[in-house]
């Protein structure tokens, strides 16, 4: 065997045991929600049964925590994409030492552990509510929405930064020497071009806040979310209903990844022209949404 | 409230942001670059006033206001609602001394259960970076410089896939897998290595592995963005100079990557020490990290006072941990945080 054999045969073996360190322990949840014992067991296999996905889809306090989390995450959209296009759009707006010191602010909250961001947001607005006599903003299902508000805006905006990067100016130009206002420039040719940040953005702020725990759970207060119902039910005592739910979201995301991928490959047989670099580099930049959701 | 905390909290930033926004103002002017147009002259009135208006209410209310009030409650007692702002609201550091001495008034003893947590979540925060690197570095580089582009892709969906199940649930598989009666203490019993189940959780093994897990990918996407960059010609020419293949990395592959290094570093370290649903899940009856103490001071001790402190403890970590990866490294921090 020759020396490049040998590395490839190790760089294989390392790979196929990062990839087994990722999935095993998926695999093992998935087998303890279709097999029979009460207590989650993966090997061995007593018998195969689907009671558990019964036993999930009865389990009121988890749908009703279901219910919350997609109101939240549906308000969280509204919020955090206007707020975060708002934050993209001034940035390229300031210059210099403003712009460090605005990016400093603006980006910390990625950067702050989620549970800082949901406990001053509670200690912050149980005063406000105090001082104002406006009990109603003293909520859990409102301050969860606006402590998550406060960094998957930061997601927003640099999602939005990164396709501003390649926006060109010229285009906004022509326009207001054709005599359009500011305002129709807006309307008519930042927006549809930002057109699939906003969709990624929207759709990335609505997955963050879904799956978001460390925030809610201290913003949260009397109300519940999947989340903090799930933390709840997985602390309390196991139950193979919580691998079933592992497995739907699983089954959920494939179905969701394949039909991406399927699209991606319509995508690329129309760019066929553009070179692997190329191709590569715009990977690496829609990750960077990707990374962001995390 | 006092008028100096008032002062503190909304007076100075709305200073600095009318500083901030003159700034902005004389910078523009004097920069250099395609602008001549004022703010509102370029975006028109409505969008000005949009843009306006979005920034000041996520800068203030979301992000600056509620950090600054809760610097300001760390430094006051627990009192019932009614005395708040009396005369027993004064400045104190008593919830910072009963993070060490574990008594608001005497300092006797040491608060031995806090301080060992908060540095055993140091400690391993930073192990479990350094093997997440360690873990993730061969097949980012492989990925990046080797690897094709299809097949980049299918890695990168296969890496994406699992953390599209929730940090809770892939706590819990670990638990199922490490487990007294779980997964590997049943192999390894049939199999004959070990005959009484080893207590992964009580040893809090199965709590390293699990946080160890959750975040390869926000060390694999920085580290894969930054090596994607480098031109391959460049490690093609140190090979041909003759050197060994762990000087190409530490010479050429690693100084390029660096921002990405820092900013995976910096992600996986926050991370880990702010994780909350790895240590509910996976801690033992004994070991205690530092962020579910803080969640007992909040919804067990109901002394959301010293929770604040609590928090500010953790959050100064963090950002000195930040500095010291940036002076380390020497990137600034518009690069650790893209």
């Amino acid at each position: 065997m020759t020396s490049s054999g040998i590395w490839r045969a190790m760089m294989g073996f390392y790979i196929a045991l990062f990839f087994a360190f990722l999935f095993g322990p998926l695999i093992v949840m998935g087998l303890s929600a279709v097999n029979t014992p009460q207590y989650p067991q993966a090997f061995p296999i007593e018998g195969l049964t689907l009671q558990w996905f019964g036993v999930l889809f009865a389990d009121r306090g988890l749908m009703e925590g279901l219910w919350n989390s997609i109101v939240i995450g549906l308000m969280v959209v509204a919020i955090s994409v206007p707020l975060g296009l708002a934050g993209a759009l001034v940035m390229t707006q300031v210059y210099s030492r403003a712009r460090s010191l605005y990016y400093l602010v603006v980006v910390s909250p990625v950067l702050t552990p989620g549970v800082i961001i949901g406990i001053s947001t509670v200690i912050f607005w149980r005063d406000v509510a105090e001082w104002t006599g406006a009990q109603g903003v003293y909520n859990g299902i409102f301050l969860a929405t606006l402590g998550q508000s406060t960094y998957i805006s930061a997601y927003c905006m640099l999602i939005f930064m990164s396709r501003l990067q390649r926006y060109d100016r010229s285009q906004e130009e022509a326009a207001l020497d054709l005599g359009a206002t500011p305002t129709q420039v807006f309307f008519h040719i930042l927006l549809p071009y930002l057109n699939p940040a906003l969709i990624s953005a929207s759709a990335i702020a609505f997955l963050s806040s879904f799956e978001n725990y460390n925030t809610t759970t201290f913003a949260i207060l009397a109300d519940k979310t999947l989340t903090t119902v799930l933390a709840g039910r997985v602390r309390q005592g196991t139950t193979p209903a919580i691998s079933a739910l592992a497995v739907v979201i699983i089954l959920v995301s494939l179905v969701g990844a394949i039909a991406y991928e399927i699209m991606r490959r319509r995508e690329d047989k129309r760019l066929k022209a553009q070179s692997d670099a190329a191709a590569k580099a715009e990977l690496a930049d829609e990750l960077i949404g990707t990374v962001a959701a995390q | 409230m006092k008028p100096l905390s008032a002062l503190m909290i909304f007076g100075l930033p709305i200073v600095v942001l009318i500083g901030f926004a003159l700034l902005a103002f004389i910078e523009r002017r004097q920069g250099d670059g395609p602008k001549t147009a004022g703010f509102v002259e370029r975006n028109g009135w409505p969008v000005s006033l949009y843009l306006i208006f979005g920034v000041g209410i996520w800068m203030l209310f979301l992000i600056v206001f509620p950090q600054l009030y809760m610097v300001d409650y760390s430094f006051h007692p627990k009192l019932p609602a009614s005395a708040r702002g009396g005369p027993r609201d004064i400045y104190t550091l008593e919830n910072y001394r009963y993070f060490l001495y574990g008594s608001t008034s005497s300092t006797a003893n040491w608060n031995v259960t806090h301080l060992n947590a908060f540095w055993l979540t140091i400690v391993m925060s930073i192990f479990i970076t350094i093997l997440n690197f360690a873990i993730c570095y061969p097949l980012a580089y492989f990925m990046a410089q080797v690897a094709g582009p299809a097949s980049v892709r299918i890695y990168m969906l296969l890496l994406i896939i699992p953390y599209w199940v929730n940090e809770l649930l892939r706590a819990f598989a670990f638990g199922i897998l490490f487990g007294t009666g779980g997964v590997i203490n049943t192999l390894a019993i049939k199999a004959g290595i070990w005959t009484v189940p080893i207590d992964f959780i009580g040893r809090d093994i199965a709590l390293y592995a699990g946080l160890t897990y959750a975040y390869l990918l926000l060390m694999m996407f920085p580290l894969y963005n930054a090596i994607e960059a480098l031109d391959h010609n460049q490690i093609e020419a140190a090979r041909d100079l003759g050197a060994p293949w762990w000087r190409i990395h530490l010479e050429v592959v690693m100084p390029y990557a660096k921002p990405g290094i820092a900013s995976g570093c910096t992600l996986v370290f926050m991370l880990a020490a702010g994780a909350l649903a790895a240590p509910l899940v996976l801690g033992g009856p004994k070991s205690l990290w530092f962020t579910p103490i803080v969640y007992d001071r909040f919804y067990q001790a109901f002394n959301w006072n010293q929770g604040s402190a609590y928090a500010i403890i953790l959050l100064l970590t963090c950002i000195a941990f930040v500095l010291l990866v940036m002076r380390l490294f020497k990137v600034s921090f518009s690069e650790i945080a893209r």
